[in-house]
């Protein structure tokens, strides 16, 4: 595998086939050059949007500077921090992410993987039925946002109408603080339960069919199929997709930031809504660099997790 | 063999019906399965119908009470209203539009063209801690956009790219070149390598070997990764609002989101807006329909 490369390498001089290529400087890069010639444009801007920018932030947040305020920043070192981590205000916003993070991502997985295991059942219009589900995961937060907006309203939107309809009573969707949180869960799993489902048929799929006919030779039950066959396949690419869907829901402010506002009062304000407030209403820079510090750092934590499956899965 | 017995217990009244009896069975239970899909179906795509309803219908119908879902009247105005003002011209909308058409566009060729050879030269080359490398590259998509964008802010008012279209090309580049160098990689990894070998062997530099052999054969994977890169550019909300105000840069994103910022909000329009917004979306998804698992797990997962 390594001769020819070396032997050529070694030989640049010998060109003897029939078409020979114009000498040019690009001949002299040896593969180690060209390796860095090709990558260290990206990872150069990498650095100076995404790491540059973090180190900043880092920087931010053992100081007291403010946007607004401007003037020298003075070093308050892991004042910053500590206030946050015993705010009981942020305490309030991390089980509401909790809340919101678990519930979504459970809900979206049982309802994402029941439908690609109806799907992948059917021998007939399996494309166009994967097809019609996908529609909402391609949509912008924004636009879901909005419409579901629109359709949860209480006055004139189309659910309390349908329920009015049917005899029930209306229910302020997103105006209260009880059910507002829940509004945004389903809205949520009404966008991304396709990522789910796409996965989890990509892994049912894969199954290899002499399984179950093993099996059914056998005449397992449907059920016993299920358990020692199909789920042990499929789980470590379901895992997969909730861990990054975890990652995205943790993440998440757009939906927040046009369905709800944060509101009513502070019911559905997740970590990430409450970093802007602090950020851009509030202006306490410094506090609000500690505070998206402390979340970038569960991200990592979670990031890892979500590669270390995707190795093994890998690996496999 | 435990379990097979077990098995064949739990099978047994099953076996106790005559055949006609269990591919009844079996039938009802493909019928149910059919009906639960088509419910789920209908409830997925409901909100989508609601709102191609809601932007044809006249506004005395859009706030109807009851819901009207068959008997309006139907009109094409909230769709001219996306695309001419009032009183003639073009309307802010439309402008917006063209912004996000520009910065999705420019941002996916930088992203293209800076991910494409650094995707070849991590799948050719052996590189100091490879893994490494590109874990972290690929650690930088997921991290927090809110978080990002406080010293992406602060940076950008320093160098004066607050409320232009550059500063948002180079944020949107620099969010999809982690995507492009995972998603390539795996299209480079199926280009046997060997091809490569033999053009060298011709005579052929390793660079023009890539070039006149390799990237021909890649050129689907770039057209499917830049359709991706494309979608997420087009889609991003939370950098364009924070990072541009004015109209004349604003993206369709932010845009849109505007409409419902006063007192009354004009559903129709919203509806209507939304649907040309998110149509070049759907149509680009389902050109790329083979590659989604990979392209919606940025890359990470594939078939």
């Amino acid at each position: 595998m390594s001769d020819p490369v070396s032997l050529t390498t070694d030989r640049p001089g010998q060109v003897a086939s029939t078409t020979p290529p114009a000498p040019g400087r690009s001949r002299h890069l040896s593969d180690r050059w060209l390796a860095v010639l090709f990558i260290s444009p990206a990872l150069l801007l990498l650095l100076a949007m995404s790491v540059f920018p973090l180190l900043w932030a880092l920087y931010l947040s053992f100081t007291d500077y403010s946007a607004t305020r401007g003037g020298p920043a003075t070093f308050v070192w892991f004042g910053n921090y500590t206030a946050i981590l015993a705010s009981a205000q942020v305490h309030l916003r991390a089980l509401t992410t909790l809340i919101y993070v678990v519930g979504a991502v459970a809900l979206q997985t049982v309802l994402g993987f029941s439908i690609a295991y109806l799907i992948s059942r059917r021998t007939h219009g399996r494309g166009l039925l994967t097809t019609l589900f996908l529609v909402p995961m391609m949509l912008s937060p924004v636009v879901v946002g909005l419409f579901w907006r629109f359709m949860l309203d209480a006055q004139f939107g189309v659910i309390n109408s349908m329920l009015g309809s049917l005899g029930l009573g209306q229910v302020e969707w997103l105006t209260r603080q009880q059910t507002a949180l829940f509004s945004l869960i389903v809205v949520d799993t009404w966008q991304w339960t396709p990522f789910i489902m796409l996965i989890a048929l990509a892994g049912l799929t894969a199954v290899p069919k002499y399984l179950y006919e093993a099996a059914s030779i056998d005449r397992a039950s449907e059920w016993f199929r299920f358990r020692t066959i199909t789920l042990p396949l499929v789980w470590p690419l379901l895992l997969i997709a909730v861990l990054f869907r975890a990652i995205e829901a943790f993440r998440l402010f757009d939906l927040v930031y046009i369905l709800t506002s944060g509101g009513p009062g502070v019911s559905t304000e997740t970590l990430s809504f409450h970093v802007y407030k602090v950020a851009f209403l509030g202006f306490n820079t410094g506090t609000a660099s500690a505070y998206g510090i402390l979340m970038v750092l569960i991200v990592i934590v979670l990031t890892q997790l979500y590669l270390r499956y995707l190795n093994k899965l890998k690996e496999d | 063999m435990a379990v097979s017995v077990d098995e064949a217990v739990a099978t047994g009244p099953a076996r106790d019906r005559t055949p006609s009896a269990r591919r009844l069975g079996g039938r009802g239970r493909s019928v149910l399965e059919v009906v639960l899909l088509t419910v789920l179906a209908v409830v997925m795509l409901f909100p989508v119908l609601w709102m191609i309803e809601t932007s044809i219908k006249e506004n005395r119908d859009v706030y109807a009470i009851p819901a009207k879902f068959f008997n309006f009247t139907v009109t094409m105005d909230h769709f001219k209203d996306v695309f001419v003002a009032p009183g003639g011209g073009r309307s802010a909308l439309s402008v917006a539009f063209l912004n996000s058409v520009l910065v999705a566009g420019v941002s996916t060729a930088l992203a293209t063209v800076l991910g494409v050879p650094a995707a070849w030269a991590y799948s050719r080359f052996s590189v100091k801690a490879k893994k490494d490398q590109l874990f972290f590259i690929l650690s930088t998509r997921f991290m927090p956009p809110v978080v990002v964008v406080i010293p992406i802010f602060l940076m950008y008012r320093q160098v004066g790219l607050i409320d232009s279209k550059l500063g948002l090309i180079l944020i949107y580049a620099a969010f999809n070149v982690p995507f492009t160098i995972w998603m390539m990689k795996g299209f480079v990894d199926e280009v046997p390598a060997e091809y490569e070998d033999a053009a060298m062997l011709d005579g052929y530099t390793r660079m023009q070997a890539f070039w006149r052999f390799t990237l021909p054969l890649l050129l689907p994977g770039i057209a499917a990764t830049a359709v991706f890169a494309l979608i997420f550019s087009w889609n991003e909300f939370v950098f364009a609002i924070f990072l541009t105000s004015s109209d004349g840069v604003r993206t369709a994103p932010p845009a849109i989101a505007g409409l419902i910022g006063g007192t009354t909000v004009d559903w129709g329009l919203v509806a209507a807006a939304s649907l040309v917004f998110a149509l070049p979306v759907l149509i680009f998804a389902y050109l790329v329909r083979k590659h989604l698992v990979a392209g919606v797990t940025l890359g990470a997962v594939r078939r």
